[in-house]
């Protein structure tokens, strides 16, 4: 007797409503899968891309403590970006392909990388506000039904917690210095606030992935909710450090328990997307650029490879 | 949840103490029979050497032919500065009047004063560590020609009389020893890839020999390197030395450059806290 297509969908919808893992060999549906290789690609890309914001101020880092954190974080950010490659190459994609994507632009990665780091500042902004918006983007995915992709977070989450602590530390430091690095950081908050929102993507009544993800247990909450959780728990730590969110409209909202804030420039977050931001042309050339240069290199490992297999 | 340790005061951050001061709880008493300021000329050839190759390294940050490059050599980049750190901090320890002078009231650690408000006449790496980087070929080999000096000197630091710079020597040995295989990998696989990748190697090797004998290499050192050369089928160059002055503080325009680059913020907030 065969198994029908009917039976082992019933079997795949089962396993996602037990809250059970779904692993590479077992069946899924073919959306199921195409969904998950668009999501996983992007936050891999996402991770690679985002080296280069914070990388461009290694090599400027005003005290060697901080230049071996910074150095630190941005290779987690590579390293988080390889063990998300290999969670979609379980689902029979390979990096190469996914970086061809990328670089042609049929894959996109966070807008967010696509603003400018003008200020050392910045790199305490984007642990903090960045990295934060990550982790409460990502802690849900660490249950999500896909078995290498919910691996993968929990390992990624514990370092993005690092980073977030390590960036608002920097931040908390030079609220301690002087004036002008006051000046700086209120600055550079300034910027990436609103950025920052909209890294959990559109409201709600604007994601027409939203509700299928859900079903599959490939996204645990929506847009909306989890940019509130985000601002709920932003918002006390902003006062500690002392810093102004650059929103009139952000008060407590006794009755819902909650923060009541205004909406992100919805226009401002397509153009990004579309690829019109600040810096999207820099970041995909500078990886386009090195993805070309070390073509070369590439190549040789695979004749010594070849070499040594003959 | 996750925001509420962000506030607290947890000193036990996971990555360890592995940032924080250098030489913290460490007694630097330099011992009888060792002369305090030849100790910390010694510390700053070995840590400007860590420090300039480390900087010249994390160039390659987001740049390298593949992601598990990219990663292989921020942690050399990484290993590197933390010797430096090392090393600078033992030479203010050892000799204070090495460190350029501040303000009293400078908030500004030793390591970060010798790194950040030291001009290019005062660093003592060699030539080789400076020079602007090439292409991959020219890192893997540079990086060879370098880890493979330092580690052979970090054999025999490991019994310098002063027990601090021992320590340094019995961590670095570990990591240097990392680094020249990685290196001498890479430098086999370019040689014997492709003949682009051969051609690249050759040249680079080329160029780096000059500044060979700067380096003033300890026995034994041209043994090993003549193993990974045989491996990789590539003879000695024959090429005139470069007059390489590092140790005398002479350095070429590169030096300068990457400093300016480096030291901009430290030097735009002398009295900023990082
Ligand atoms: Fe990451
Ligand atoms: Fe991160």
């Amino acid at each position: 007797m065969t198994v029908t297509e009917t039976e082992l969908a019933e079997h795949f919808e089962a396993t996602v409503a037990r809250g059970d893992r779904i692993e590479p060999r077992d069946w899924m549906p073919e959306a199921y899968r195409k969904t998950l290789i668009r999501q996983i690609a992007q936050h891999a890309h996402s991770e690679i891309i985002g080296m280069q914001p914070e990388g461009n101020w290694i090599s400027r880092a005003p005290s060697l403590r901080r230049k071996a954190i910074l150095l630190a974080k941005v290779q987690d950010e590579a390293g988080h970006g390889l063990y998300l490659y290999s969670a979609c190459e379980t689902l029979g994609t390979a990096r190469r392909e996914l970086t061809e994507k990328l670089l042609s632009g049929k894959q996109k990665y966070s807008s967010i990388f696509n603003y400018p780091t003008p200020s050392y500042a910045d790199v305490g902004t984007i642990g903090w506000l960045v990295d934060g918006a990550a982790i409460c983007n990502q802690v849900p995915l660490c249950r999500t039904s896909f078995g290498p992709y919910g691996r993968a977070m929990i390992r990624i989450c514990k370092e993005e917690s690092f980073h977030q602590r390590q960036g608002y530390e920097l931040l908390m430091t030079m609220m301690r210095g002087t004036e002008e690095q006051r000046a700086m950081v209120q600055e550079s908050v300034d910027r990436f606030w609103w950025p920052a929102l909209m890294m959990f993507g559109p409201p709600d009544d604007a994601s027409p992935h939203t509700g299928q993800s859900m079903a599959w247990g490939i996204k645990r909450n929506t847009n909306d909710e989890l940019r509130q959780k985000f601002v709920d728990m932003t918002v006390p730590q902003a006062r500690a450090l002392g810093v102004t969110l650059p929103d009139p409209e952000l008060r407590w909202n006794s009755e819902r328990r909650a923060h009541d804030f205004g909406e992100p420039d919805w226009d401002e977050f397509w153009a990004v997307v579309e690829g019109n931001g600040p810096c999207n042309a820099e970041r995909l050339d500078r990886r386009r650029r090195a993805h070309e240069d070390g073509a070369w290199v590439r190549d040789a490992a695979v004749a010594f490879a070849e070499e040594g297999a003959r | 949840m996750i925001s509420d340790d962000l506030l607290g005061n947890d000193a036990h951050w996971a990555f360890g103490t592995d940032f924080e001061d250098p030489l913290a709880g460490v007694d630097t008493t330099v011992p009888d029979g060792v002369d305090p300021a030849s100790l910390a000329r010694y510390c700053l050839m070995l840590g400007d050497d860590a420090l300039v190759l480390s900087q010249r390294l994390s160039e390659w940050c987001s740049r390298a032919p593949d992601l598990e490059e990219d990663i292989a050599l921020a942690n050399v980049a990484l290993d590197l500065l933390g010797q430096a750190r090392l090393l600078l901090a033992r030479a203010a320890a050892a000799d204070p009047s090495v460190v350029p002078a501040l303000p009293d009231d400078s908030p500004v650690p030793a390591e970060d004063a010798l790194a950040f408000f030291r001009s290019p006449a005062e660093f003592r790496n060699v030539t080789m560590a400076e020079l602007p980087n090439g292409d991959f070929a020219e890192a893997i080999t540079r990086l060879l020609l370098l880890s493979t000096c330092r580690l052979a000197e970090f054999e025999s630091m490991a019994a310098h009389p002063d027990a601090v710079l021992a320590a340094v020597a019995a961590k670095g040995r570990k990591e240097l020893a990392y680094h020249r295989d990685f290196a001498a990998r890479w430098f086999v696989t370019l040689a014997r890839g492709t003949a682009e990748s051969r051609r690249r190697v050759l040249d680079a090797l080329d160029g780096l020999w000059a500044f060979w004998p700067e380096l003033d290499a300890p026995a034994g050192v041209e043994v090993v390197l003549d193993q990974v050369f045989a491996a990789a089928d590539v003879s000695r160059p024959e090429v005139a030395p470069a007059r390489g002055l590092g140790r005398e503080c002479v350095h070429t325009e590169a030096l300068t450059d990457l400093l300016a680059e480096m030291q901009s913020v430290a030097r735009a907030h002398p009295r900023g806290l990082w």
